[in-house]
């Protein structure tokens, strides 16, 4: 199978007419990196003939500080908070990703408890993604402002209920090899239940506000069309390829944690275009408040945390392991390679955001300048992650 | 799924020619991998993608490893005629094993939901032949994930539609993700044309005068 390259003429946009002085001129148009809705500093070198884009080439690297040259140098344990720092919009995520691969080379237990945690906060992280992401969605449409405030307000609780377990909001440094760091009390669980409960209420809101919205149709529906080959050929992950329409989930495919006990479906797209991947999102949050029910009812006492893990001179074994998790943006990965020593000898981080960003330019081909911001927000990047 | 094993036999029935080697994996997370030679890796791949049964769709991850020149101690009793009479002699031979570049590839089915099969490419040496075929007509996937070996371990991939640097700017000159990397005093410094012009402008710079010619007489 090989990549189709999106053509024009399956755009099925109407011929825009130009003047006869710019017929065939391209304009070279560097976007960013500083830029409001570039979502942090990345840029894009554009070639415009009018206002329609013919050539997008994206370019990185001014966030980039060689996480995992860093990675190499420190010990498996302290790589664990500088995994926060990658997405920081979803350290609980990053934690566990790190922490299941460590897991998988050291060949760790987990226990019950720590498992049931992990669900929660992971779930919690995809609520509180999917519903800024949505506020930084319309905020590139040009509702300037109030959703992005709407959404904020709940995000904020549950960045709360985060400060609150670990003590921090955004840079959480949660998960240990084998278990967890500190464990949730009887009042903590009972307030995050509550905000699990009253969330799907803030998400039918959202929702009334963006499906039959005018201006939200006209902006997203058949701009950035994906094929479902082209999707799976560039490595396409996350709620981005679900809206084309494949049915592959992480938690589904590799059942980690504890997912199998959970019954929760997979929403799927259709068209595979921007107003798709922002429906997927809203579809998301609901399945995840699903989740979180069932886990604050099954969530078992017990220890929080394997007690045959070493903390201090932790050397896993010699040899390899590439473990991943669903992540809200995607396929988020970690491939360590043990020498035997202290600290990792490889340690690779998959980034779900900047593999998505491969299909970028083939996204915005004969799109306008304005739906670039669009279909770049509605991919989903943390710059943090992009560039490492 | 099927084993390695099997997945090697097949491998060589369709891609002939092909060498492949299995790499053993002592960890507990016992995920083997693949070591495809660099002439077929193409073919390989192709392979792995197209079959039926295994339907590889999905590359997930890419990633270059720096493995640097090591030496083995190998310990082998010999038998020996000392003096008219044959003993076995203990001799320590070193070996040294030249370094080389490894590009890992870590493949899903998203047809079939299984996976992963790893497969390994290595280079010549760390050098000047540091080259290896490109996936990325395979696996569109491999596109940024290639380009930025090139950048931080400086794999050239052969066949591959846009390979420049992508996280480093593109006056940088090493590869920073290299065991053996030294980061340089001022590794911020790039070369601008600000440079030629201001070594254009010394010619038209008037020499200062001397001190004495400034007192007055």
């Amino acid at each position: 199978m090989t990549a189709t390259v999106q053509t024009l003429e399956a755009m099925e946009r109407p011929p825009v007419s130009m003047g006869s002085r710019l017929e065939g001129e391209l304009l070279e148009v560097s976007m960013g990196p500083q830029h409001p809705s570039t979502h942090g500093v990345f840029r894009m070198n554009v070639a415009l003939e009018g206002e329609i884009v013919r050539k997008l080439k994206p370019v990185f690297g001014y966030l980039h500080r060689n996480h995992e040259k860093i990675g190499e140098n420190a010990s498996y344990l302290g790589s664990m908070p500088y995994t926060d720092r990658l997405d920081y919009f979803c350290s609980m995520t990053n934690n566990w990703a790190y922490a299941l691969s460590v897991e998988k080379l050291a060949g760790i237990e987990v226990p019950e408890r720590a498992e049931y945690l992990r669900v929660i906060l992971a779930e919690l992280t995809r609520l509180q993604n999917h519903v800024s992401l949505l506020g930084f969605l319309l905020n590139d449409m040009g509702a300037w402002g109030t959703p992005l405030m709407y959404a904020f307000r709940d995000r904020e609780k549950i960045l709360d209920l985060f400060e609150s377990l670990s003590g921090s909001r955004m840079m959480c440094d949660y998960m240990r090899f084998g278990g967890c760091r500190v464990d949730a009390s009887p009042e903590w669980l009972a307030r995050a239940k509550k905000i699990a409960d009253i969330f799907p209420r803030f998400v039918d809101e959202l929702e009334q506000l963006i499906v039959g919205n005018e201006v939200v149709i006209a902006r997203t529906q058949n701009v950035g069309k994906l094929s479902s080959e082209l999707a799976v050929s560039a490595g396409i992950t996350g709620p981005m390829l679900r809206a084309c329409g494949v049915n592959y989930d992480v938690r589904k495919v590799d059942g980690y944690g504890f997912y199998p006990r959970f019954k929760f479906r997979i929403p799927l797209g259709e068209h595979g275009d921007t107003y798709d991947r922002l429906m997927m999102r809203i579809l998301e949050m609901h399945e995840s408040v699903v989740i979180l029910k069932q886990a604050f009812e099954q969530i078992p006492p017990g220890p929080i945390i394997n007690p045959k893990v070493k903390i201090r001179a932790f050397r896993p074994p010699i040899g390899e392991a590439y473990g991943r998790i669903e992540g809200p943006k995607g396929e988020l990965g970690f491939y360590l390679i043990s020498d035997g020593g202290p600290n990792p000898y490889r340690y690779r981080v998959r980034p779900p955001s900047f593999i998505n960003l491969t299909v970028l330019e083939d996204l915005c081909l004969g799109h306008t300048v304005a739906d670039v911001m669009v279909i770049l927000g509605s991919v989903d990047i943390v710059m943090g992650e992009v560039d490492r | 799924m099927e084993g390695l094993e099997q997945i090697k036999a097949r491998i060589k029935a369709a891609v002939p020619g092909a060498k492949i080697d299995i790499v053993p994996n002592p960890s507990p997370a016992n995920q083997p991998s693949l070591v495809i030679d660099n002439e077929h890796a193409r073919d390989v791949a192709r392979f792995l993608c197209d079959d039926p049964a295994l339907r590889l769709d999905y590359c997930s991850n890419v990633t270059g490893i720096d493995w640097l020149d090591r030496s083995v101690k190998k310990t082998v009793k010999v038998k020996k005629v000392v003096d008219g009479e044959e003993k076995e002699v203990v001799e320590t031979t070193e070996e040294k094993l030249p370094g080389y570049l490894e590009a890992v590839y870590h493949l899903y089915s998203m047809a079939h939901k299984h996976g992963p099969v790893i497969i390994r490419m290595r280079t010549a040496d760390r050098a000047e032949n540091a080259c290896l075929p490109s996936l990325t007509p395979v696996w569109r996937s491999a596109e940024f994930q290639e380009r930025e070996i090139f950048d931080l371990y400086g794999v050239r991939f052969d066949g591959h539609p846009d390979l420049r640097r992508i996280l480093m700017w593109d006056e940088f000159e090493d590869h920073p993700m290299r065991k053996d990397y030294r980061e340089p005093n001022d590794y911020e410094y790039e070369p601008t044309p600000h440079d030629d012009v201001l070594e254009k402008a010394k010619g038209h710079y008037t020499s200062r005068p001397a001190e004495e010619e400034l007192k007055p007489s």
